[in-house]
Formats: C-alpha cells, sequence, structure tokens
C-alpha cells in the first residue's frame, strides 16, 4: 500500500513538472498570462519564505524577538546590496547562530 | 558562444550556493523516515520517485500518522503543485525542444533550479542551448538530494539540531528573491504572497503553498491593469 502511494505521488508530482512544459502550447497562453508569468519567482517564494521565518515548529507565530527574524533581516540587507546568493545564506545563518549561541546564552 | 557542456556548467555552479540548505534537509528528510519507521527502502523510495523535500516529509508524517494513501498523495499533489508554475515559465525557454527531451527535463525541475535557470535565461537571451543550464541546475541537485538523503537514512540526523539548520530554508529562497526587491511591483507581488501565506497557513493539505502564489499572481495581473 505505501508503494503504491509513493508511485502515485510520483506520478502526480512528475505530472506537475511535465504538464506546462511539454503539453501546453505557448501559443494557447495569451500575452496578459505571459506578462503575468513574470512575477512567478515573487509569488511563490514568499509563501515559502514568510511561515519559515514567522511561525515556530508547531506552526504557532513566533514571538517578535525571534532569532529567525533577525537573521533574515540581516541577510535580507546582505543580499540586497552584494547581490550574491552564498553571502545571503552565509550572513542569515552566522547571524542566526551569533544571537542564539552567544547573545542568548 | 558557450559549448554545451559550459552551460551545463554554469548551471552546476549557479546551484552550489543552494546546497548549505539543500544537504541538510536532504539528511533529514532520510532521518525523518527512519525515525518514523519506514523501510530504509521505501524512505530512499520517495526519493527517486516523488523528488521534492518538504512533500516527501509530509507524506511519511501522514502515513505513519494513519493518514489514507488519498489525503496523502492529495498533500504531495498540491504541496508540488507549484511546479505547474515553473513548468509554464519555463516553456518559453525551452519550446524548441522535442517532445521526448521535455519529457526528459521535466524530471529534474526543482525550486532552486527554476529559479537560477530563470535568472540566467533572462539575462542571456539569445543562449543557444538554454536547457543545458535547465539541466545542470536541476541533475546537481538531483544528486546531492538522493546522496543526502541517503546519508541521512543510513546515519540518522548526524546534524545537530540546536544548528536550527532548517533555518537555511527560506533563507536560500530569500536569496533567490532578494534581487527583485529593487522593483516595486515585484515587491508588491511578494508582500500579497508572504501575508496571504501567513493568513492562510492552516488551509487544508498545506494548500497555502499553491493558494498564496494564486492570489499574488491575481494581484499581479490587477496591478498590471491599473499600470496601463
Amino acid at each position: 500500500m505505501t508503494w503504491f502511494s509513493i508511485i502515485v505521488s510520483g506520478i502526480v508530482t512528475y505530472f506537475s513538472r511535465m504538464a506546462m512544459l511539454a503539453l501546453i502550447d505557448r501559443e494557447m497562453l495569451g500575452t496578459k498570462v505571459k506578462e503575468v508569468l513574470n512575477y512567478v519567482p515573487a509569488a511563490v517564494f514568499p509563501a515559502i519564505i514568510f511561515p519559515g521565518i514567522f511561525f515556530n515548529d508547531f506552526g504557532l507565530f513566533v514571538e517578535i524577538t525571534d532569532p529567525k527574524i533577525y537573521g533574515a533581516i540581516v541577510a535580507l540587507v546582505v543580499g540586497f546590496y552584494s547581490r550574491s546568493v552564498i553571502a545571503t545564506i552565509v550572513s542569515g545563518l552566522l547571524s542566526y547562530w551569533f544571537i542564539i549561541f552567544f547573545l542568548l546564552k | 558562444m558557450l559549448s554545451k557542456s559550459k552551460i551545463f556548467f554554469k548551471g552546476t555552479v549557479a546551484v552550489l550556493p543552494h546546497m548549505l540548505s539543500v544537504i541538510p534537509f536532504g539528511i533529514i528528510t532520510g532521518a525523518i523516515g527512519v525515525e518514523l519507521g519506514f523501510d530504509p527502502i521505501l524512505v530512499y523510495a520517495t526519493s527517486l520517485i516523488i523528488f521534492g523535500g518538504a512533500s516527501q516529509i509530509i507524506f511519511m508524517q501522514l502515513l505513519s500518522g494513519g493518514a489514507s494513501s488519498l489525503v496523502a498523495i492529495t498533500s504531495v499533489g498540491v504541496i508540488n503543485s507549484r511546479h505547474l508554475l515553473y513548468g509554464a515559465v519555463l516553456s518559453e525557454y525551452l519550446e524548441k525542444l522535442s517532445f521526448i527531451k521535455k519529457l526528459f527535463i521535466s524530471y529534474f525541475i526543482v525550486d532552486q533550479g527554476f529559479a537560477e535557470s530563470n535568472k540566467y535565461i533572462k539575462q542571456n537571451k539569445n543562449l543557444s542551448n538554454p536547457h543545458y543550464y535547465v539541466l545542470g541546475t536541476g541533475v546537481t541537485l538531483w544528486f546531492c538530494w538522493q546522496l543526502s538523503t541517503i546519508s541521512g537514512i543510513i546515519l540518522g540526523s548526524f546534524i545537530p539540531e540546536e544548528l536550527g539548520l532548517k533555518f537555511a530554508i527560506p533563507l536560500t529562497f530569500l536569496a533567490i528573491i532578494v534581487n527583485d526587491l529593487r522593483k516595486l511591483d515585484h515587491v508588491f507581488v511578494m508582500l500579497v504572497s508572504g501575508f496571504a501565506s501567513l493568513i492562510l497557513f492552516d488551509a487544508p493539505f498545506k494548500s497555502y503553498i499553491i493558494l498564496s502564489p494564486i492570489v499574488a499572481l491575481i494581484a499581479a495581473f490587477i496591478m498590471l491593469r491599473f499600470k496601463k
């Protein structure tokens, strides 16, 4: 039964990856849709980022003093000016660790 | 002109920084599966067959918690439906590809790979073989994901939990969009999506992951009408 669920889930996931790429003809999408598609990264990724920062493991809002919020702010500023993926992630992690291992000890 | 292998390699390099979150996440996924009591082969099968981090964890948690297959499969489908949006964007760049190649490349479409490919191909419009870039990102992420889930399955979560490496996940995605904060229209769409995700977080089947982008894209559509 578990194998069955894994295989069906795999088919469903593969379909989600393949459907728009392989089955849809570009001509079917109007210019308006194409314009809106420019915003796909801006529309998708904040829905992963915000809950990752503002909710804890139990799905409750974190407090305003939560280290994740400050780590994210540091990452945001560093990323904005450096335009570097690695600098964004590393600065966010380092500032987060600095807070939890030094400031909160 | 860049050779195919050079373009592929550029894609590989572009996603390397994301390994800071992908590898710990893979280890955690493998370790959680075993902790939940699944056969190691089954845990690995989710990485090979489903190949989608968050959805694999939810899938195993639901099944071990006694949820029906239908609920587990539906959740995976809902969480992964965001790939439909990636496919729609990539279809513009990969239009000329044969149907078979499209079927092959589809398996390797992942969040970070999509985001980096989209960025690069937009900046290099005359790229002759953009699919090699997409493959470079996807194949690299695929290998690292397989290896890290396998090591999580074998070794358990050997990364100390105190490090809070789960926080690396929002950071990778932040790194992906941080450059677009220079464009106010994009910032507007991001804020709509972010706040929508906070409000919709408790919606069934983790559907906030696809509902928030839909709300944000509708907001983008309305915004574009007002701009004209």
